[in-house]
């Protein structure tokens, strides 16, 4: 049993339509826990020590956010600035993060094609985050592709949001169970399609 | 029986009677009715005297008219102006027309079917409203459906008892028509009894907007509780006397005199004022029901009697279905509505007593149809058991899953609204919340209203005001009383009594912090914390620190005064320090003092210092 931490930023939850339906779906399975941080940190003020707890005790780091500039809403920038802490997460003495795995679970404006080599932002997704995979190496952390749900503004209305909620609960669940091939995983581009090839089967796990 | 004595004995069957009643899920109406059946014709400790008591206690009814008044503003009387004319309308006609076709058959005169049929169709305000209000089913659609009617028929009494002395069929056994209700107006021609009243009922709406408020405001200058209480008597009194001598309904005119001051600050606590008074009468009201019942009668002739009752709620039952259906009123709701006003009402009573006299009625069919009348009354609790026993589980799921659909904002009391108060409350209004404003400060009221605050007048420490401003249904109280005392007192009754509820509260200084905490707070802000912090940050900027600086240290500052504050609670006793508490005081300070100043880089637990430092320029970095 893994316990996997759903770092969830979103500032105006009032009208998300994606990330809250995630996060509610996210709090109901055992084995996670969802830290709403603007509900918590609305001032920013970071409770360092507690969210350094926060890591040690779990084993999976899920970033969930909506996609601005490239990158994460402001306070995951600030918590990250503040949290990961020299000696804590890197550095001289800085291993208490070794092993643990990070990814991104995001929300995109743009359509998948968008984010491709010969799309209009010339980069797959997984390395436009670049800065998030070379933190979690820089911190001892094994970095897992996005899971991404593209065109985010009208998945509800083409019908893509409830298929994406369930991938996002069989993708915790397999995080929580061992059941991810993390190794097979980590090459990939993204863990928003085919994420059943990436699955181990029960027997082999041990 | 010597006044005393016989409060002793209402007294003792109230307090006996009622809380049993409620213990075993009768509610308080039956328990009234039975204990009044114990006291009369079981033990016979009260007799003929209950019909001079009951005429007494009728005037709960008009309190309780007064009361619903103040609850009503006049928009909400227009926005309900649809059920009140059409769903009370029509139920008072088809009722009538019924039971003027059975009474008919029965082989009454016309004139007395018809009057039969007029009187019958009332149903009891009193007993209705009570448990509407009891059960909380009051802000329901079948409570306001029921409510729409039961308003309509307090206001058709008035022309029914213009409209009884034409039915005569018998010689007027004492020419009652003229003493009991036409008032001293009897001898006036028509046209100028017309003026006289629409001069009164004019009088009593520009009074009580222009006149009462000042003689309130006056009243409660001089804070006097008491003064205030009999202010508020007086007016009902009064009010009902004025509409007596004209030959109008009290409760009518009581009534109006409640929407007019609906608005008026002082609502809730001529609400509380007048609402206990209300209750008792209206509890010895249904106990003389109770004591008034005819046991010989009954017995001789049960068959009949009961016959009757049980035709005259099918009867009722029928067309309040049939008109609740037309309405909009579905299962459970539907059924609420039709077994609640099945009953014959107190106004029966008073109106049997007037056709009697004025020879509308012959003296012993009033004398059963008076008893039929309380038989249906005594089996309306029996209605709503049977409702909520039997009819809302089968319906149950479906009501629930309705309520939930109701999105209704929840609401806010702000108790004191001085300027920490008005800031708080601009803030919530401003935000589409409703809230509701007390302070005992008539004059910082009348000041607030003229800003369009909603505000009212009345002491927050009082559970009476409180409960007439909603604390039952209200999701956060905000408490910045500036006494001291009264503060605590508030917050803790509100704690107690009222669990649902979110306490926010302002603290004086530390020492309150504590009280209020231990009185039940759930959130306490110092008042002049955040706004000192603010000055001291500006003030280190002007003295040379970067903006941001100033900012981290502001927030170490407010946390560690924070952590210091719940740290020193244990060490904190009643009435505050013991050595103790100075020593663990002194303690902390020394700490802030070293988090302070402390400039030393690679210091991890310094919380002023923590964040956004370079990694160690030997690090490895990246």
């Amino acid at each position: 049993m893994h316990k996997v931490l759903v770092l969830f930023a979103h500032p105006r939850t009032d009208r998300s339509e994606v990330n809250i339906v995630l996060a509610e779906a996210a709090r109901e399975l055992e084995g996670v826990t969802v830290v709403d941080l603007y509900a918590e940190y609305p001032t920013f003020e970071i409770d360092v020590d507690r969210e350094q707890q926060r890591l040690l005790d779990h084993d999976v780091i899920v970033f969930q956010h909506p996609v601005y500039w490239y990158s994460c809403p402001a306070l995951l920038k600030e918590w990250q600035d503040l949290v990961l802490e020299h000696g804590f997460a890197y550095g001289e003495g800085g291993t208490a993060l070794e092993g643990k795995t990070l990814l991104n679970a995001v929300s995109a404006g743009a359509r998948r094609e968008v984010y491709s080599r010969d799309g209009g932002y010339a980069n797959e997704l997984k390395e436009l985050f670049a800065p998030f995979e070379q933190t979690a190496k820089l911190c001892h952390m094994r970095y897992l592709p996005p899971f991404a749900l593209y065109a985010a503004g009208h998945a509800a209305d083409e019908d893509r949001l409830t298929n994406h909620v369930r991938a996002y609960r069989v993708l915790l669940d397999a995080l929580i169970n061992g059941r991810l091939d993390l190794d097979r995983a980590e090459l990939k581009i993204s863990l928003d399609d085919h994420l059943d090839e990436l699955m181990t089967i029960p027997t082999e796990v041990k | 029986m010597e006044l005393l004595q016989g409060a002793f004995v209402y007294l003792v069957a109230m307090v006996v009677a009622v809380p049993l009643a409620k213990r075993l899920g009768l509610g308080s109406v039956l328990g009234y009715l039975l204990a009044g059946i114990v006291i009369g014709p079981a033990l016979g400790i009260v007799g003929a005297e209950t019909e001079d008591v009951k005429h007494f206690a009728e005037f709960g009814v008009v309190m309780m008219l007064f009361l619903i008044g103040l609850e009503l503003q006049p928009s909400m009387l227009w926005r309900m102006r649809l059920r009140l004319l059409g769903l009370g309308g029509l139920q008072v006609a088809a009722t009538t027309t019924a039971i003027l076709g059975i009474a008919l058959a029965m082989g009454l005169p016309w004139q007395s079917a018809l009057a039969m049929g007029l009187i019958l169709a009332l149903s009891s305000t009193a007993i209705v409203l009570q448990t509407l209000e009891e059960k909380g089913w009051m802000k329901t659609t079948p409570g306001q459906s029921a409510f729409s009617v039961l308003l309509f028929q307090d206001i058709a009494v008035i022309p029914m008892i213009a409209l009884l002395p034409l039915l005569a069929v018998h010689q007027a056994s004492h020419g009652a028509t003229d003493t009991h209700h036409g008032g001293g107006l009897g001898h006036l021609p028509g046209w100028l009894q017309g003026l006289v009243i629409l001069g009164v009922i004019a009088a009593i709406i520009l009074a009580g907007r222009y006149l009462m408020r000042p003689v309130f405001r006056f009243i409660a200058a001089a804070r006097l509780r008491e003064i205030f209480s009999a202010a508020a008597l007086l007016l009902v009194v009064g009010i009902a006397l004025a509409m007596d001598q004209i030959g109008l309904s009290p409760a009518l005119g009581t009534f109006l005199a409640g929407v007019v001051l609906s608005g008026s600050e002082f609502r809730h606590e001529l609400e509380s004022d007048i609402a206990p008074f209300k209750g008792l009468l209206l509890g010895v009201f249904f106990i003389s029901v109770g004591a008034g019942i005819d046991f010989d009668l009954l017995f001789g002739r049960p068959g009949t009697i009961f016959g009757l009752a049980a035709g005259l709620m099918a009867v009722k039952l029928i067309v309040l279905l049939i008109l609740g259906r037309i309405f909009g009123l579905r299962r459970a709701n539907l059924w609420l509505f039709g077994l609640g006003l099945a009953q014959a009402g107190e106004f029966a009573f008073v109106l049997f007593g007037f056709a009697d006299g004025a020879g509308v009625l012959a003296g012993d069919v009033v004398r059963i149809a008076t008893l039929v009348v309380a038989i249906t009354m005594l089996l309306t609790p029996l209605g709503f058991i049977c409702y909520e026993k039997l009819i809302a589980p089968r319906f149950g799921r479906r009501d629930e899953r309705q309520a939930d659909e109701i999105d209704e904002p929840g609401t806010a009391i702000i108790a004191g609204v001085g300027r920490f108060g008005q800031v708080v409350n601009r803030m919530l209004t401003a935000n589409g919340h409703t809230t509701v404003v007390l302070d005992y400060d008539a004059d910082m009221i009348e000041l607030v209203r003229r800003f369009g605050v909603r505000s009212y007048f009345g002491d927050a420490t009082r559970p009476d005001l409180l409960h007439a401003a909603g604390a039952e249904d209200a999701t956060v109280l905000v408490a910045a009383l500036d006494d001291r005392e009264k503060q605590n007192q508030l917050v803790e009754h509100m704690a107690t009594h009222h669990l649902h509820c979110r306490i926010i509260a302002r603290a004086l200084d530390r020492h309150h912090v504590y009280e209020l905490l231990d009185a039940g707070a759930h959130h306490v802000e110092r008042e002049l914390f955040e706004s000192s912090l603010s000055a001291g940050r500006q003030a280190l900027v002007e003295l040379g620190a970067h903006p941001f600086k100033a900012e981290r240290q502001t927030r170490a500052f407010r946390t560690h005064d924070r952590q210091t504050l719940s740290a020193l609670h244990e060490n904190w006793k009643d009435g505050g320090m013991d050595t103790s508490y100075i020593a663990a005081a002194r303690g902390r300070t020394d700490e802030l003092d070293q988090i302070m100043v402390t400039d030393r880089a690679a210091e991890r637990h310094d919380s002023s210092e923590r964040g956004w430092i370079p990694p160690p320029k030997s690090g490895t970095g990246s």
